[in-house]
């Protein structure tokens, strides 16, 4: 068909428009999506930055590695070991099946682990490793090495676990370390980043948990880049953290092992204080239990006879076990009306056996009496009459003022858990507490420490170390950080009148020394390392009976506070056999073995004993040597 | 036919031929499809595997096929429109049967040699036929609602294959771009105003559609939908798409991160970074600068076929080049708007630039056409 030249040229024409009109409406659009590209690129660049930013850059936490415990002399206390698991990485691990089946023919897997190493993957990224295995021993992570070629995607890791190496000698004192539950981090008020780390450890009890601080160390940081799925492609920046502060305890794994092991079989509690500087350089209770157990969760088999045992081996009886101090509270009553002026060491009171107060007898513990008893003589065969009398005229005002001088009823501010600050009844107390107002048999039943009064093993240790020196020993736990001596308090007089002090301290050797002193028994022989004490029985119960009769819950508790040597003191001492008796029978041969034990610095020379004891004495120290403590430490940490 | 009014002596034959190629033309499909070659060579972490190595070999193969069609004399590819339009809608209704699946659509055929898309072709072979029946029809009869109606039917029969694989971006190339070539061919304003507010109707119907038995698009389309709207609504799924996007546009800057540096694509967050979404990849990289720098090449094309078609007396000549240019245009535009957050994600990669074997050779060929039509054109 022709077309004329004409009609050609038109259509052309119109074409040439139209065309330029669509040109130019797809000008125009490009324009639009160049104002675009200005305002996300030019306009939002740096919002859009950040967020890439943000996309790309992910700050993983470096866990600071714990600081360690020794005890005075570099004994390590609680260390870190490596610990072991094995995990596994799906994306290298091919046919994890066929993995799994070959890693169970090399190493002990329960077949709980082997059904979770199999599921597990499906749920999460490939390139996340899985742990199959946990504290793994070492033979077995040698085993998964040497084969790592038909192990693909199977990696042993590091990672670290605390042990102690001293285990039930030292969990009421070091305490023990478990993973951080919501509980812990709910306590806390800003939960430190770290904590939330998967396996990390915080202290839980004692030493761990009231040193975390020093202890934990600050938490280093590494940025990383990831990509989409949360892989990790290089580490952009590391910033190293802090490790934690080593500690060195005032105690002497040496001592306390012995005296852990020489209350074997009691419920009791043993604390020696350094005379001079405050160090407890033994705080024993027993009975006590593996704090290794408890790392990692302990299992019910393991907690339920901790729990259910009537000894209570979970309880630090030196600090959180607050008992009537019985007639160790009587330097306490002869102190104050002696210092009050109201009686002099050496005026006697008439003892017939008992004392008839606001119509009601209270009865000496010995029916017949005493007869007219001094201080020294009171205290020596511990004549109750004598402190009653006091304590009527001087008041239970004075006596409890006094007593918190010596550090009773005062809380001591050691890093230990649970510490009990006991109690020195005032007529305040009494009333805001119990709502009754003080009596005067109250102020006697207090004069010989039982009624309301109650003390810890650590209290008495303190008191009887102040009497011994006439300064305000303080008890010090923490012997330096990091190598650094922590500070020694406690170096200020009492303020007594020496003079009698040195007779209180005359009256408590008599205790020990005198033929017809309570603990007479329980004497030291060797020159220069005499032992000065008071005996002390406090009652459980109000009706006196033979303690042989009645079951274990109802018997006295036994008590002792002493120190030595009597003209040079270096150690005091307090112990408490729970039910155990007579503190005269039960206690103080107990804190003899343990001054002696400490001031011969290991196993004192049977010289020290009297003739009759010797025999008994040397069976017991063969006994007793080196008894390894109850530690389940494992063989990984051996072999590392 | 029209052809034969204009003297062909002047016309250049035999090899003399490619002498007379509209070479800048040639030498901004390089530029563009080099500078995807670069980006290629990015994503992959510096490596010509997987995918430069490839497109390179792609690119060399489509550029012998460009010249190949742009020796054939336009008539002989006019007389061809027909048959090829035919062909492509037997492979259209082919896809459906034996078709493989992939992206959750049925668009391949595999021929073995190579994996055909036959929506793609069909862009080419639609603007092709009706750029034919535009140079048959009489110019009084363009406009008479059966010669109207006519071509209608002809985009409409591609359109429903595509739409039914389903491939919703394809289908709105094919309109938009069957539809340009109708009003470039000079159809009265008035029925493009009353298909226009037709569209707008349709919209209003789609959407009331949502949740009823007689739904109109299938759930994940008007997932996308929502997610264009407000993509904070799915942040991890499809809204993460824009997001990512935008973000790795944004972080470019004026001048970007560097060659290689861009950490949104480089680390994996940027979704089909090598085909759909290699733009947000070259903007974070090069930036501002880099991203209208591609722009401006687009536009160059876009113009430089314009300009090729306006001096062009033959009508299917022309009207084929500018019918190609509408679709190039087309393709870029949807694309950048999709990954600047102006569209929704449709699945169109960027013409020359993302990786791609049939969408690549296609788009040769269609500009092997235009030089044909350049080279051939009256004198």
């Amino acid at each position: 068909m022709r077309r004329s030249r004409a009609e050609t040229d038109a259509s052309h024409t119109k074409l040439s428009r139209r065309a330029a009109l669509l040109g130019g409406v797809q000008l125009l659009f490009m324009g639009g999506l160049a104002a675009r590209m200005q305002y996300l690129q030019v306009d939002q660049a740096d919002q859009f930055r950040l967020l890439a930013e943000e996309n790309r850059i992910n700050i993983r936490l470096i866990p600071p590695v714990r600081g360690e415990i020794f005890d005075r002399n570099g004994v390590q206390l609680a260390q870190n070991v490596p610990s072991y698991r094995i995990v596994m990485v799906r994306e290298d691990a091919g046919d994890v099946e066929q993995v799994i089946t070959r890693l169970a023919s090399l190493i002990d897997l329960t077949p709980e682990q082997i059904e979770n190493a199999l599921a597990k993957p499906k749920r999460s990224e490939r390139f996340l490793p899985v742990t199959i295995a946990e504290d793994v021993s070492w033979e077995a992570v040698s085993a998964v090495s040497v084969n790592a070629p038909a192990l693909p995607g199977i990696v042993p890791e590091v990672g670290s676990t605390r042990v102690y190496p001293r285990g039930s000698d030292f969990a009421h004192v070091v305490g023990r370390v478990g993973r951080v539950s919501s509980k812990d981090l709910d306590a806390l008020e800003d939960p430190d980043a770290v904590l939330r780390i998967p396996r990390f450890q915080i202290g839980k009890i004692n030493v761990e948990a009231r040193e975390e601080a020093l202890l934990r160390g600050v938490a280093g940081t590494k940025q990383v880049e990831v990509n989409a799925t949360g892989r990790v492609m290089r580490e952009l920046e590391r910033r190293e953290g802090n490790p934690g502060a080593d500690l060195q305890l005032t105690l002497d794994s040496k001592l306390q092992n012995y005296v852990q092991a020489r209350l074997e079989g009691e419920s009791a509690a043993v604390v020696i204080i350094d005379c001079e500087k405050g160090d407890i350089v033994a705080n024993s209770s027993a009975p006590s239990y593996d704090p290794n157990l408890f790392i990692g969760g302990i299992l019910s088999k393991d907690y339920d006879p901790l729990l259910n045992d009537k000894y209570r081996p979970l309880v630090n009886k030196t600090v959180q076990g607050a008992y009537p101090p019985g007639s160790t509270f009587k330097m306490m009553t002869a102190m104050a009306a002696i210092e009050a002026g109201i009686i002099g060491p050496d005026e006697t009171v008439y003892c017939p056996g008992h004392l008839e107060v606001g119509g009601r007898r209270f009865h000496c513990w010995k029916r017949s009496g005493h007869g007219w008893v001094d201080l020294e003589t009171s205290l020596k065969r511990s004549c109750d009459v004598y402190y009653y009398d006091l304590a009527l005229k001087v008041g239970i005002e004075k006596i409890t003022a006094m007593s918190n001088r010596f550090g009773l009823g005062i809380r001591h501010d050691l890093a230990l858990s649970s510490v009990n600050s006991g109690l020195t009844p005032t007529k305040d107390w009494k009333r805001n507490n119990r709502g009754e107002d003080w009596v005067i048999g109250d102020t006697v039943n207090a004069s010989i420490g039982q009624g309301f009064m109650l003390a810890t093993p650590m209290q008495l240790a303190v008191m009887t170390a102040r009497i011994a020196t006439g300064r305000e020993v303080t008890p010090r736990l923490i012997k330096t950080v990091n190598g650094v001596e922590q500070p020694i308090k406690g170096n200020e007089s009492l303020g007594m009148n020496e003079n009698n002090l040195r007779k209180m301290r005359k009256s408590m050797y008599s205790v020990v020394n005198d033929r017809r002193g309570t603990a007479y028994r329980s004497r030291i022989i060797a020159d220069g390392m005499r032992m000065a004490g008071k005996t002390g029985t406090s009652q459980v119960r109000s009706v006196v009976v033979n303690n042989s009769e009645v079951p274990w819950e109802q018997r006295d508790h036994a008590l002792f506070v002493g120190y030595a040597p009597y003209d040079n003191p270096r150690y005091a001492c307090a112990v408490l056999v729970e039910h155990g008796g007579g503190g005269s029978s039960a206690a103080a041969p107990i804190a003899r073995d343990a001054l002696l034990q400490a001031l011969y610095e290991g196993e004192p020379p049977l010289e020290a004993y009297p003739t009759a004891d010797r025999a008994r004495i040397k069976t017991q120290q063969r006994r007793l040597r080196d008894v390894e403590p109850k530690a389940r430490v494992k063989k990984s940490s051996d072999q590392a | 036919m029209s052809y034969l009014e204009y003297t062909v002596k002047s016309v250049p034959t035999g090899l003399r031929k490619v002498l007379y190629l509209n070479w800048p033309l040639v030498l901004l499909i390089t530029a563009v499809a080099g500078s995807g070659f670069l980006m290629l060579y990015s994503v992959a972490g510096g490596a010509y595997d997987p995918w430069a190595a490839p497109q390179m070999k792609r690119f060399g193969l489509g550029l012998a096929l460009m010249i190949t069609v742009a020796l054939v004399p336009i008539w002989i590819w006019r007389n061809l429109a027909g048959v090829a339009f035919g062909i492509s809608v037997l492979l259209l209704i082919g896809v459906e049967f034996f078709g493989a699946v992939g992206m959750g659509a049925q668009r391949w055929i595999d021929l073995g040699v190579i994996r055909l898309q036959p929506s793609e072709l069909t862009k080419i072979t639609l603007v092709m036929f009706l750029a034919a029946y535009y140079d048959w029809l009489p110019a009084k009869k363009i406009s008479r609602p059966f010669w109207v109606l006519l071509p209608v039917v002809i985009i409409l029969i591609p359109t429903a294959l595509v739409v039914q694989q389903p491939d919703l971006g394809t289908a709105i190339l094919l309109l938009s771009a069957g539809g340009g070539l109708m009003f470039l061919a000079g159809v009265h304003w008035a029925y493009f105003a009353s298909v226009f507010a037709g569209v707008i109707g349709l919209v209003a119907a789609v959407f009331k559609s949502r949740g009823t038995e007689w739904q109109l698009l299938e759930n994940y389309q008007f997932r996308r939908i929502d997610t264009f709207l407000d993509p904070a609504s799915d942040p991890l799924n499809t809204g993460y798409h824009i997001a990512q996007s935008k973000i790795a546009l944004g972080s470019g800057g004026w001048t970007g991160r560097g060659f290689m540096q861009g950490t949104q694509s480089r680390l994996n967050f940027l979704p089909e970074k090598h085909t759909d979404f290699i733009f947000t990849t070259l903007a974070e990289e090069f930036g501002f600068v880099g991203g209208i720098s591609l722009l401006v090449l687009y536009a160059l094309i876009v113009v430089f076929c314009l300009v090729s078609a306006v001096m062009n007396k033959d009508r299917f000549a022309s009207l084929l080049t500018l019918g190609i240019a509408l679709n190039f245009f087309l393709f870029f535009a949807v694309n950048m708007s999709m990954v600047m957050g102006l569209a929704p994600v449709v699945g169109v990669p960027l013409p020359l630039v993302s990786y791609g074997g049939s969408a690549m050779l296609v788009l040769m060929i269609a500009f092997g056409l235009v030089q044909s039509a350049h080279v051939h054109r009256p004198r």
